[in-house]
């Protein structure tokens, strides 16, 4: 089975950012940037904060208006703006679904789980009276770990696991296919962290779910990922089997970022030669010519500031974007 | 006197809050020779920042000392007047914080806050101030401070602020530098050049460093000792060959297996610690960790396990070892 669910074509998403007429400025924060993923697949995302992983899911789910590119999901056009097509969103919100970075800020607090949870199935009218809709949430509590007593309690009474187990029982309500899990979970402590993926990995098996995974922690996003793509500044850089990018990196951001990695092994960790990039990420209001990276790639040349690299299969599944992907190898 | 630049025994603070009686220490004994990096793990919560904050004679209402001692260079903490601590803080120890946005002053510029600290804790001129504020950017890495100096807070990166705050904190050259996440809200390739620079600056300047973080990766490659901490107390405490290598607690067993690592084959489950974080509200009567141990044993529902030395440094307070010691004794 090879069926791809997502398919994302040069998606571009620009920000106003000031300015009049000629003058006017825009945040580049998603440039070009295509993929597919597979039915039942999961897409890891990362890269370092501002680098568009959000704005990607969001743009795809179109809480933002793309600037640019199609995107076809399940073989229907859900926007191309070139040829300006766009669908009607309302069937599709049912389909895929968003789970938010911070449990906190997230949840209603002055609504009870249960209708929290309810909330969505009520939009959808995926209940045809009370009984039915009270069995779907608390279906979608017991999915999550937790379980009817819950439902009449209120977010602040939850720790921070158990409201990101809320919000996944929310997403889960209406029976989605796709869901953006926009680091779902940064805000959770690392004991933590590892009940909640697995628990997005037995969703996945149980429903067969297909997952946009953002992160911005390489280790914890390679457990859950079939495939990871690595963004910087907008752009695309690296994407490859998980396996694959996390032992075989190619593009030079790609390698500076794992092996920034810290260790959890003193002697590993001390033996470990890291590559310390210098300086800080530009502005992607007036982002490098050509390379995005070239203002701190330790490879970067003439070529680099002029000529923006194609974005390549350079191995069977794996492509990445450089000019001298063998020099740096 | 002590022969150790901290040495904090028995620590017992509580918070009391409207709800009730928040025990956030609970008999908290931790000792750093000069020039060592101590770092704090432990889940949210579980009294990291409180027992640094302690220390600094910081802490925040409706929180009380109710117990222990607090030894530093020569001083005793939990004594002093808030007007002797004031001349302690800022010059003989230094904290940095998670955001440094939230603790820069936004409407001054980057030089007026570095002078501001200097002249606070020295009998220096204004001239010379600056001329120190310029040399302590160009000790943490930050080029043109000549230009720096004349900008303010949100013109800077957010590695850029964390090495103002970190000139801020090294104005006076202090014993101790407490860290508290320093990196957190940092990427990780940021945080690996402030990591690195904070390296440099203990090797170069000597000063002790109190590391309080999340991240295990962190602590094993910067650390010569860790204190373990959950629901209030160190359950487990040694050199970062002890805690990474030989973890003799329940829960620090659990936290190294739960790491994401980078190093496995292709694709390998997480090994979660089970349960939810302790209720500091109404933590269980005897090992906090019981509710979510493996190994919980009757005895650890009644009460708390003791310590179990293994060695002059590495200790914990766990049941499991007090068996393991006794039936070796016997
Ligand atoms: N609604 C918006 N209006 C203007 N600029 C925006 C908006 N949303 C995002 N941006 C900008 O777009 C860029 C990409 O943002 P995005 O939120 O996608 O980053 P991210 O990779 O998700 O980062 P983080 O890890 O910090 O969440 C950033 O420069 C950001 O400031
Ligand atoms: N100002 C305060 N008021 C009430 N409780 C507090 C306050 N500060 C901290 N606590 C409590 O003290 C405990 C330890 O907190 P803290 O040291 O901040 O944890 P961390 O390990 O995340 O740094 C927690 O239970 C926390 O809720
Ligand atoms: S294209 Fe040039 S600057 Fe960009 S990553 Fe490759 S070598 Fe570096
Ligand atoms: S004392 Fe008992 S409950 Fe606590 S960690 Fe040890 S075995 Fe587990
Ligand atoms: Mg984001
Ligand atoms: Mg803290």
């Amino acid at each position: 089975m090879s069926e791809n669910l997502v398919q994302v074509e040069h998606l571009r998403q620009y920000f106003p950012a000031g300015g009049f007429g000629k003058n006017k400025k825009y945040i580049q924060a998603v440039d070009d940037v295509s993929f597919t993923i597979e039915r039942g697949e999961t897409l890891g995302l990362v890269g370092e904060s501002g680098c568009g992983k959000t704005t990607t899911g969001r743009t795809l789910l179109r809480l933002y208006e793309p600037t640019g590119g199609r995107f076809v999901y399940d073989g229907d056009v859900i926007f191309d703006v070139e040829k300006k097509q766009y669908v009607d969103m309302l069937p599709y919100r049912k389909k895929m679904q968003i789970v938010f970075q911070d449990p906190y800020a997230s949840l209603d607090p002055r609504m009870t789980i249960g209708d929290i949870v309810g909330e969505a199935i009520d939009v959808h009218k995926m209940a045809a009276n009370k009984k039915e809709r009270y069995d779907i949430i608390i279906e979608m509590l017991k999915r999550v770990g937790l379980n009817s007593e819950h439902a009449n309690r209120y977010p602040h009474e939850f720790s921070g696991g158990q409201r990101q187990r809320v919000g996944i029982a929310r997403a889960l309500a209406v029976r989605p296919e796709f869901i953006v899990c926009d680091e779902p979970i940064s805000a959770l402590d690392v004991s933590i962290q590892a009940q909640v993926i697995n628990m997005f990995e037995d969703l996945q098996q149980e429903m067969g779910l297909t997952y946009l995974f953002i992160a911005h922690d390489l280790s914890a996003v390679k457990h859950i990922s079939n495939r990871i793509g690595v963004m910087y500044l907008g752009r695309m850089v690296e994407l490859a089997d998980s396996y694959e990018l996390i032992t075989r990196p190619l593009h030079p951001y790609t390698k500076s970022l794992i092996s920034a990695i810290p260790i959890a092994d003193p002697k590993m960790a001390k033996e470990s030669k890291r590559i310390v990039l210098e300086g800080d990420v530009p502005s992607p209001l007036n982002p490098p010519s050509g390379c995005r990276f070239r203002t701190r790639c330790p490879y970067a040349d003439e070529k680099c500031a002029q000529e923006c690299p194609q974005w390549r299969e350079l191995e069977k599944g794996h492509f990445a974007a450089c000019h001298h992907i063998d020099k740096c190898n | 006197m002590s022969e150790y630049l901290v040495d904090i025994k028995n620590e017992r603070l509580s918070f009391f809050t409207p709800a009730g009686e928040v025990k956030a220490l609970n008999d908290v004994s931790i000792h750093l020779k000069e020039g060592e990096v101590l770092g704090i793990v432990g889940e949210s919560g579980s009294g990291k920042s409180v027992t640094a904050y302690s220390l600094m004679g910081l802490t925040a209402h409706p929180g009380k000392l109710l117990g222990g001692s607090l030894y530093f260079n020569g001083h005793q903490i939990e004594q002093l007047s808030e007007k002797e601590m004031r001349k302690i803080r800022g010059n003989e120890i230094s904290i940095i914080f998670q955001d440094p946005m939230t603790s820069l002053n936004p409407v001054y510029t980057i030089g007026n806050q570095i002078m501001e600290a200097i002249l606070l804790h020295t009998e220096k001129t204004r001239a010379q101030a600056k001329d120190r504020a310029k040399e302590l950017l160009e000790l943490v890495g930050i080029n043109e401070p000549e230009k720096r100096l004349k900008q303010y807070p949100h013109e800077l990166s957010g590695g850029m602020r964390q090495r103002v705050m970190i000139a801020i904190a090294l104005a006076c050259e202090p014993k101790l530098l407490i860290a508290d996440e320093p990196t957190t809200a940092l990427d990780v390739t940021i945080q690996a050049q402030i990591l690195e620079l904070m390296m440099e600056l203990k090797d170069k300047l000597g000063m002790a460093i109190i590391m309080i973080t999340h991240d295990l990766g962190v602590v094993a490659s910067m650390c010569e000792r860790i204190a373990v901490m959950y629901a209030g107390k160190i359950v487990e405490y040694g050199t970062a060959e002890d805690i990474f290598y030989e973890p003799k607690h329940q829960y620090t067993k659990g936290l190294i297996r739960s790491i994401p690592r980078l190093d496995t084959k292709e694709h390998e489950r997480l090994v979660p610690i089970e349960g939810t974080p302790v209720d500091m509200l109404n933590p269980p009567k005897g090992c906090p960790f019981a509710p979510r141990c493996e190994e919980c044993m009757k005895i650890c529902l009644r009460e708390m396990p003791p310590v179990t030395n293994f060695g002059e440094v590495h200790y914990t307070q766990c049941w499991l070892n007090q068996k393991e010691e006794r039936s070796a004794n016997e």
